[in-house]
């Protein structure tokens, strides 16, 4: 019996390893202006290597 | 950390410091809020008395759960220590020094009276001024000077009405196409407009050079005219909303927002979201008011109540209109599961103050947008570059450790920290925090992640 489903997710520690190429939106400069988080961020590199 | 909770119909654990999101069954959901604090056995004996009879749960099912909970913990999926506080220091430092993003405020004036408006009008508590050619030149050369290896460069034209000096906004972006190449950059710009002076000039250019346009709407006619008119007092929302439609018709594709503003007086906004599609528009945000503590506007803690129930039922329309072939986006639910920020960005933050700034029309340099205005956090010009290193600093220490109030707290890295300009606003400290903020973000994370884990499951 499977108990748990697991989402598919970016490993936050894996990408301790290798993030921080700060080439992602910064955050406030695309809707809210006055509300800011970083969850609806995209990461550039993912993004590009979905292309 | 473990954040658990119940929503839609899914039993949800989120592992904070692996990024992990699990949906569960209930007997898996009761033994993960055990887990730290009960022996195996304890847990056991709990469930088996919890469960006994229930759906043919046997013991034996509870226990080949104990042991896929302790799998994932083994995994790295769930009971992940916090690791991340030692480097956060390194890891901000890392914007020190670089600036990939300008808001430019292209004019400090505007064509509507709005009287929830931060920016007073346009005018930032301050004159009204537009942005000249050269001034915003020397803002650009400035971006690409102090952008050291970044690639992409984003530059929002904000006002005030930025198209209120359109010609200047054609004359920059014009300029900046002109260096890109042999500076080896990628601009990338944005448009926030209130829709009043929007034609088919402006149509076509922003539909030719705008990554992204924001387009200010309120929803309802009665809650947009309510504070959205102009200097004789008349709404704006019968002249705008064709215009805006026009210009998503012809967008192509491209990113837009139709952004708007809830207050006091309509903490029923999903009422708002359901015109905004009834409209024809798909890319949605509706943002909490930003005012002064006292103002007729200001969202009360009984607003709280029916904000935060209007998410959920945000999440439920959003699920729905999935299944009937007609979805929407809404801007603080895009949670990109696999492809999100890296812990560098959840860490660090918005950038206000280091990697993003925004620019008055007379060059001079603040944080963010919501600073303007408050000389206290003049950082300098554009023409002199950054003067006030101290108050730099403060923005630069900003990191999700260092607020003692996100310690605990399941969302600090989904929020990393908050806004600054809301803290300072809320506390009188950049490093504080926004309370009532901090309620909604973490509810709209919750709804976020559910709708995600809908899409995957269903």
């Amino acid at each position: 019996m499977k108990h748990i489903k697991t989402i598919e997710t970016r490993n936050l520690c894996e990408s301790a390893k290798k993030g921080g190429c700060g080439e992602c939106q910064t955050s406030c400069q695309s809707a809210c202006k006055t509300s800011c988080g970083i969850a609806n961020q995209q990461c550039e590199k993912t993004a590009e290597q979905s292309k | 950390m473990i954040h658990q909770y119940k929503l839609g119909g899914y039993n949800i654990v989120l592992d904070i410091c692996s990024g992990s999101v699990h949906a569960v069954d209930d007997v898996a959901y009761d033994i993960i809020a055990l887990y730290e604090s009960q022996s195996r056995e304890d847990i056991i004996a709990a469930m088996a008395e919890k469960y006994e009879g229930v759906d043919g749960i046997t013991k034996a099912d509870i226990e080949e759960c104990y042991e896929q909970v302790t799998a994932l913990k083994d995994m790295g999926r769930l009971f992940t220590p916090d690791t991340f506080e030692p480097m956060a220091d390194t890891l901000k430092k890392k914007t020190a020094g670089v600036v990939k993003a300008l808001c430019l405020h292209i004019a400090h004036t505007c064509n509507l009276n709005c009287s929830y408006c931060f920016a007073s009008q346009g005018k930032y508590h301050g004159e009204r001024g537009l942005m000249s050619y050269e001034v915003g030149k020397q803002a650009l050369d400035f971006l690409v000077a102090n952008s050291g290896t970044r690639h992409n460069l984003e530059v929002d034209f904000f006002g005030g009405e930025p198209l209120m000096n359109f010609d200047v906004v054609k004359q920059l972006v014009a300029y900046a196409r002109s260096i890109e190449k042999e500076k080896g950059k990628n601009f990338r710009f944005t448009l926030t407009t209130n829709g009043v002076l929007i034609d088919d000039d402006v149509i076509d250019f922003a539909n030719k050079e705008m990554s992204n346009v924001v387009l200010s709407l309120d929803g309802r006619k009665e809650v947009h005219d309510r504070f959205r008119v102009d200097y004789a007092g008349n709404g704006s929302y019968d002249n705008i909303v064709p215009k805006f439609q026009k210009l998503v018709a012809a967008r192509g594709g491209k990113n837009y927002y139709m952004r708007g503003t809830f207050t006091h007086h309509n903490p029923d906004f999903l009422e708002d979201i359901k015109q905004m599609l009834d409209l024809g528009f798909n890319e949605l945000s509706m943002e909490p008011v930003v005012c002064a503590a006292g103002d007729p506007s200001e969202l009360t803690e009984a607003d709280k109540i029916i904000v935060l129930d209007q998410y959920e039922k945000l999440a439920e329309l959003m699920i729905n209109r999935d299944k009937e072939g007609k979805p929407f986006t809404f801007y603080h639910y895009m949670i990109d599961l696999k492809g999100g920020p890296c812990v560098y960005k959840r860490i660090s933050g918005c950038g206000s103050g280091t990697e993003y700034m925004a620019v008055t029309p007379w060059g001079d340099l603040y944080p963010c947008h919501q600073f303007v205005g408050d000389d206290k956090y003049l950082l300098g010009n554009v023409f002199d570059g950054v003067k006030n290193t101290a108050i730099q600093d403060e923005f630069l220490k900003c990191n999700v450790y260092s607020r003692k109030e996100c310690q605990d707290c399941w969302a600090k890295l989904y929020c990393s920290g908050g806004c600054a300009a809301n803290a300072y606003h809320a506390t009188g400290s950049v490093n504080g925090v926004y309370e009532y903020g901090c309620d909604l973000f973490r509810k709209r994370m919750e709804c976020a992640i559910m709708v995600a884990v809908d899409r995957e499951l269903r």
